[in-house]
């Protein structure tokens, strides 16, 4: 344990550092998903929010901040899992959406979250329109949506239909 | 210093009176089991198409939504766990419960069938979802209300999905059509479970936790018509709630043989963990 304990700036840029398991381009932090850091006496709350309900990668995380601080010397710990307000793809950084697209995934559009009551007949035009979602290889907007879901729960399968490459889409939410 | 510092307002847990309340224990305990029995079920019974779909999309998108219908089960039955307060956690409710104690209507418990049957059940159970959870966003439970808001996200591009591909294949080839009328025949008469309010929906709704289910009904049935017109699909004559009786634990034979395989683990080498 240090002498003094490290100021919660100090440790929102210590989980900086921990990278997404899934996404390792971004951090934890820049993932919008670390909602609080506070001390409680000498102990160290960090609360943190699921992207969606079942990610699997969510006990890897936990796993991942807690042993990243124990790596900076704080021994006394605990992991909170904040549910509300529910965790929405707008508090993904800007310089994250600028790794995500480096890295071959677009960033998430305002405007394609799902909100139920567009079914059918609007969510088949909304998918035909794809709201000028970028590919990330060669910057067209003549893409097309395969599929809702890929790779991981947060992401969406789409084809650009100038350069021919399937990407990800890391959907709005 | 990140953005999210100076974004992201703290906010403390939500505080809920009513989690420790010892007069509504019985019904609140019973009623998230109901919740959570119906998305671990139904999760269950779509994860079995995993490695199995037609198509690779379609085997990712089921393969998705079961994983978020067992995410929501973790947070409703660990609330049912902390209300029981009997020191059970949403794993020794989900693994260690015999087939009578499960809570969940009959239609999550029926079988696959084909892709007709799996979207359609999807299609039926995702409308009612969605409105249960939009109410439940405005429980007068904060822990309630909070998991709602949470689960109504993801609900809600399982119905924009499953919505969008009754469409897709009502109104498609003569077989697609046949197949999607058949199923819809086929499920008709279990729907109206849960719709159907017995005392424990009633003590829920008196205390503001949860909606009056008959409350729900109306908005169901105009997405209900409004999906199968586009469908081009006949909504059966019969009544929509002959079945009944999988809330308060009266279930198909189907019932058992999922949890044959879901319990195994945890029945055979019980504490077993990675």
């Amino acid at each position: 344990m240090p002498d003094t304990l490290p100021s919660t700036d100090q440790v929102w840029d210590w989980l900086g550092e921990v990278p997404d398991p899934e996404i390792p381009v971004v951090s934890v932090t820049e993932l919008g998903i670390v909602r609080e850091i506070r001390w409680e006496g000498d102990l160290l709350v960090v609360a943190v929010t699921p992207t969606y309900s079942g990610c699997p990668a969510t006990a890897v995380i936990d796993l991942a901040i807690e042993s990243h601080l124990r790596g900076k010397g704080l021994e006394k710990l605990r992991l909170e899992r904040r549910l509300s307000p529910p965790w929405t793809t707008d508090w993904v950084s800007d310089a994250a959406r600028d790794k995500l697209r480096a890295y071959g995934i677009a960033p998430p559009v305002d405007g394609t979250a799902s909100d139920g009551r567009t079914a059918s007949r609007a969510a088949r035009i909304a998918g035909r329109s794809n709201l000028a979602i970028a590919c990330p290889r060669c910057g067209s907007t003549h893409t097309e949506r395969i599929s809702q879901f890929g790779s991981t729960p947060c992401k969406a399968s789409y084809r650009c239909r100038d350069c021919l490459e399937p990407f990800d889409y890391f959907k709005c939410h | 210093m990140s953005v999210q510092s100076e974004t992201i307002t703290p906010q403390a847990p939500a505080a809920d009176p009513l989690v420790a309340d010892e007069a509504l224990r019985p019904a609140f305990f019973d009623w998230l089991c109901r919740m959570g029995d119906n998305t671990v079920v139904l999760g269950h019974r779509i994860s079995e198409w995993c490695g199995h779909g037609p198509v690779l999309e379609e085997d990712i998108a089921l393969a998705n939504t079961a994983l978020d219908l067992i995410g929501h089960t973790q947070m409703w039955l660990g609330l049912a766990g902390e209300v029981e307060g009997r020191g059970r956690s949403a794993d020794d409710l989900a693994f260690l419960r015999d087939a009578y104690r499960f809570r969940n209507a009959k239609l999550v418990e029926l079988p696959n069938g084909d892709m007709a049957v799996t979207l359609m059940r999807e299609f039926l159970f995702d409308a009612w979802h969605f409105e249960m959870l939009t109410a439940l966003t405005r429980s007068a439970s904060a822990r309630v209300a909070e998991i709602a808001a949470k689960a109504l996200k993801e609900v809600s591009y399982h119905l924009e999905r499953s919505s969008d591909l009754v469409v897709r294949l009502g109104d498609g080839s003569a077989e697609s059509h046949a197949r999607m009328q058949e199923a819809l025949d086929r499920l008709w008469s279990y729907a109206g479970e849960l719709f159907t309010a017995d005392a424990t929906d009633d003590a829920m709704a008196a205390a503001g936790i949860a909606p009056s289910l008959a409350d729900l009904l109306a908005q169901w049935q105009r997405t209900v018509d409004e999906v199968l017109e586009e469908a081009t699909l006949r909504k059966p004559e019969g009544r929509f709630d002959v079945h009944q009786g999988g809330k308060q634990g009266r279930h198909t034979e189907h019932l058992g043989y999922i949890l044959a395989e879901m319990q195994f683990l945890q029945r055979a080498y019980p504490g077993a963990s990675w």
